[in-house]
């Protein structure tokens, strides 16, 4: 078996004529798998893409793939007053842009001081970074809610429906869940380098932004993309905390429109998911090196 | 590497004066001018804006808030201005959004789950008896006319009165009645006052809605009644029907005679348990986890949605895992050709954004129109997502879909860093590619992967936007008392409970919330125990 690794399909032994059988043995039913595997995998995704060219609103219209071709639900979605979806998609790049900029310093700043300082409490800190992590956000939104409509009858800007406000409630979350991810990169850079930097003269606020953020700059890219995404895909913060329909996002205003899918006007939705898709898959796929090791490092520590 | 950190601390450790002294000459040495600037300007936006708020707190007579953003000002300022406290100074602001927004949130939560807030009770008493007054307000019959102008000020609408006197006072809804003395007299009538701008005609008749609903409290007391115009030129008294008696905390309701009283549950009672409603926010202790666990309207629906969520996210990490290792497996192959083609395209599920995919498999699953039914089965009428068991299946089958292609990466690369010696050792050995699959690979695979298994589930066990985007927790179920249905895992019936409904009962969600908590803790420390994940902690 090892030493045939080696060999490609091209390479025919002498002594064993490469027939479809041995062919099918060896690798071919490694593509039946394969072919398989992509048609579930792309199958849903040419759909949407063909719904969101079919001209016609409906469900049904949809089924018949790439029947017809056209532009008219995109046209649909950018100018239907009752869902503002420019709006939605500005919100959407908005709110999770600052998360995911706040996420990352405010992650990055807790990762230093944990990975370079000794100091009472430390551990405990960590600790209790490592619970809270357990607990996601989104169990205490009832919780949630309730402060921020409090906040909101006395400050009405960060308070409901505001999204100065949902921003610091995500960033409330972004400790948890960054900071142990970026503890371990932190830790993989030598301290010798902040102590080369110290005698040089360079003060700690130096060190750390000119020099360490620098060489920390792939987990960086990570988490800020992760908590981009993940603030892209929350419904559960954004649907409860933004009431108005220009203020909402993405998630919020596209599954209000498709809530009941026999009715809506399926094909500007799949123009709709289509746009919003296309920017985060292509990000997705040009980075997925990076962002599977890092989800790899980040879960196993 | 440790030894050089615990130089850095050397500051922390009590040194000399002199050497305190020297490390803040270096300090203040080594930071530049441009530094000390942005520090000096960012404090400066924070005091602005932590100044303002505490205007603002003090002007509504907030004074426990005020007191708690006064402290935390100080505190930062402090933190920042004096010298050393490096660790304070990295943490501070992260440490401040998560108090607030997870560990506040967490406290808050636990103590809603202890009272009855919902609709119908989410205010005071004080407010839920004018709430209560004015909703039974009745013209007096002999009411006189009170002549009124509609003002307003900055949105607020306000009557300015003149009553069949001649004596003038102004008051909208929040605002009883007051006495005013500068106004402008038109035919014994006032028609305008400093401070507010008076509505035109086609202004009050536009606004006409707005304005039959005003009810200007005559003063103080309730029981004195409102004020209301029905065309914003005259108004009449309105009494209400109710009388409130605050010696004795009842309310009688003069029509019937019927006196309801407080008998602690957060409401006005008659005496045959007819409950006037809004009601007020009271702590009722363990109300709600009895409730939740013995009646039966709402025990079953609890029971059979935790076995579901174990259920879902257990049968979601072994189905996408096994798939995932699967695949990791065949396409390990070096001799097979395109394997980067099938990889981008196996990826493609989980690039694309996950609230999204499940709209659109709503959609491609829906019973009368969508493509599944209509086209792959040609045109059968399968109810994918409104029957319960149906809608079960396809609730873990569209996790598969979302699921399988993380675990497809994470276990080709664990796959990969398995040295090669290995395997070719136990060949050599004799041992068949199964057995070196299974005692081999298989553990070292499991080992890396482990926390990542268990990450997953964690994930799986609130994963809310799948839940709730494909089937809305549907079909419901009949019988519940809450709207639940058959496929909400605990997260999604949290959410339905508070959020969703006619009545939104904040103080049961809340304590669903704090049953999951202890799930969850429960469950982390099993997984913790198991994977000692803390010991590497130091």
């Amino acid at each position: 078996m090892a030493t045939k690794t080696t060999e490609t399909e091209g390479f025919v032994p002498v002594k064993r004529p490469l027939t479809l059988k041995r062919w099918f043995a060896a690798t071919g039913w490694r593509h039946a798998i394969g072919l398989f595997m992509v048609v579930f995998s792309a199958f849903p995704l040419l759909y949407v893409l063909s719904a969101s060219l079919n001209p016609h609103g409906t469900l049904t219209g949809s089924n018949a793939l790439f029947s017809k071709v056209g532009l008219d639900a995109y046209a649909r979605i950018l100018n239907t007053p009752e869902a503002p979806y420019a709006a939605w998609f500005g919100n959407t790049l908005l709110i999770a842009g600052f998360t995911a900029l706040g996420s990352v310093f405010l992650g990055a700043l807790a990762a230093y001081s944990f990975s370079r300082m000794r100091f009472t409490g430390r551990r405990t800190g960590l600790l209790t970074i490592v619970l809270v992590q357990m607990f996601p956000q989104l169990l205490g939104v009832v919780a949630i809610f309730l402060l921020m409509s409090t906040i909101g009858d006395i400050f009405p800007a960060i308070g409901l429906n505001s999204q100065i406000g949902l921003i610091m409630v995500y960033l409330g979350g972004a400790l948890g869940v960054n900071t142990f991810l970026m503890y371990g990169f932190f830790n993989t850079i030598p301290a010798s380098i902040d102590e080369a930097a110290k005698i040089d003269g360079a003060s700690h606020a130096r060190i750390f932004f000119t020099i360490i953020l620098r060489l920390v700059a792939p987990i960086l890219a990570v988490v800020a993309l992760l908590s981009f995404i993940s603030t892209t895909n929350d419904f559960v913060l954004a649907s409860v905390l933004l009431v108005d329909p220009e203020k909402q996002t993405l998630a919020v205003g596209l599954y209000r429109l498709v809530s009941n899918p026999n009715y809506a006007d399926w094909s500007a939705f799949s123009a709709g998911a289509v746009l919003a898709a296309l920017p985060v898959m292509a990000l997705f796929l040009y980075l997925q090196k990076y962002i599977v090791g890092g989800l790899t490092a980040g879960s196993v520590k | 590497m440790s030894i050089i950190i615990d130089e850095d601390v050397a500051t922390e450790e009590k040194p000399t004066r002199r050497a305190q002294q020297a490390a803040r000459i270096a300090e203040a040495a080594s930071a530049g001018l441009k530094a000390i600037l942005v520090k000096i300007i960012l404090l400066g936006l924070v005091d602005a804006i932590a100044l303002y708020a505490l205007f603002v707190l003090f002007a509504k007579g907030q004074w426990i808030v005020f007191g708690l953003v006064l402290a935390v000002t100080l505190v930062v300022n402090w933190i920042y201005f004096s010298p050393g406290k490096l660790p304070a100074k990295y943490l501070t602001p992260g440490v401040i959004f998560l108090v607030i927004f997870q560990i506040f949130a967490v406290g808050y939560t636990a103590y809603i789950g202890f009272t009855n807030y919902s609709t119908g009770h989410n205010s005071d008493k004080d407010q839920a008896v004018s709430a209560l007054m004015s909703s039974a307000l009745e013209r007096v019959p002999d009411s006189p006319a009170y002549a009124v102008t509609v003002v307003d000020q900055v949105g607020t609408l306000s009557l300015l009165v003149t009553d069949p006197d001649g004596d003038v006072s102004i008051g909208s809804n929040d605002q009883p009645l007051q006495p005013v003395s500068n106004a402008t007299l038109e035919d014994g009538r006032a028609v305008a006052v400093d401070g507010y701008t008076s509505l035109t005609f086609q202004e009050v008749v536009g606004r006409t809605d707005e304005i039959t609903k005003m009810a200007v409290p005559y003063s103080d007391d309730p029981n004195d009644g409102a004020l209301r115009t029905p065309d914003g030129r005259n108004a009449y008294l309105y009494l209400s029907t109710l009388v409130y008696d605050e010696q004795a905390g009842t309310m009688t309701n003069a029509n019937t005679g019927v006196v309801y009283s407080d008998t602690g549950k957060g409401a006005f009672t008659s005496p045959d348990g007819e409950e006037m409603l809004p009601g007020w926010r009271i702590n009722v202790g363990f109300d709600n986890f009895v409730r939740a666990f013995t009646d039966e309207g709402i025990r079953g629906p609890l029971v059979s949605v935790t076995i579901w969520t174990f259920f879902f996210a257990g049968i979601s990490v072994a189905s996408t895992f096994l798939l995932g290792l699967f695949l990791a497996i065949v396409f390990n192959d070096l001799r097979m050709k395109g394997r980067k083609f099938y990889r981008v395209a196996m990826i493609l599920p989980y690039a694309f954004p996950a609230f999204l995919s499940a709209l659109v498999w709503a959609g491609m699953l829906s019973e009368s129109f969508g493509f599944i039914n209509q086209v792959l089965l040609g045109g059968a009428q399968i109810p994918w997502l409104t029957n319960e068991w149906l809608a079960k299946f396809s609730i873990l089958l569209v996790n598969l879909w979302l699921g399988f292609p993380y675990m497809f990466l994470v276990c080709t690369g664990a796959l990969q860093s398995i040295p090669e010696e290995l395997q070719e050792a136990a060949t050599v050995d004799g041992a068949s590619p199964w057995a070196v699959f299974r005692l081999i690979k298989l553990p070292l695979l499991l080992v890396s992967v482990a926390p990542l298994l268990i990450a997953s589930f964690a994930f799986n066990f609130n994963n809310f936007n799948l839940i709730y985007m494909l089937t809305g927790g549907g079909p419901r179920d009949a019988e519940a008392s809450v709207n639940v249905g058959a496929t909400d895992i605990l997260i999604s019936m949290v959410y339905k409970v508070a959020f969703t409904g006619q009545t939104r009962d904040y103080g049961l969600a809340s304590a669903f919330s704090i049953i999951i908590f202890i799930l969850v803790a429960v469950i982390s420390i099993i997984s913790f125990r198991k994977t000692k994940a803390l010991e590497d902690l130091n």
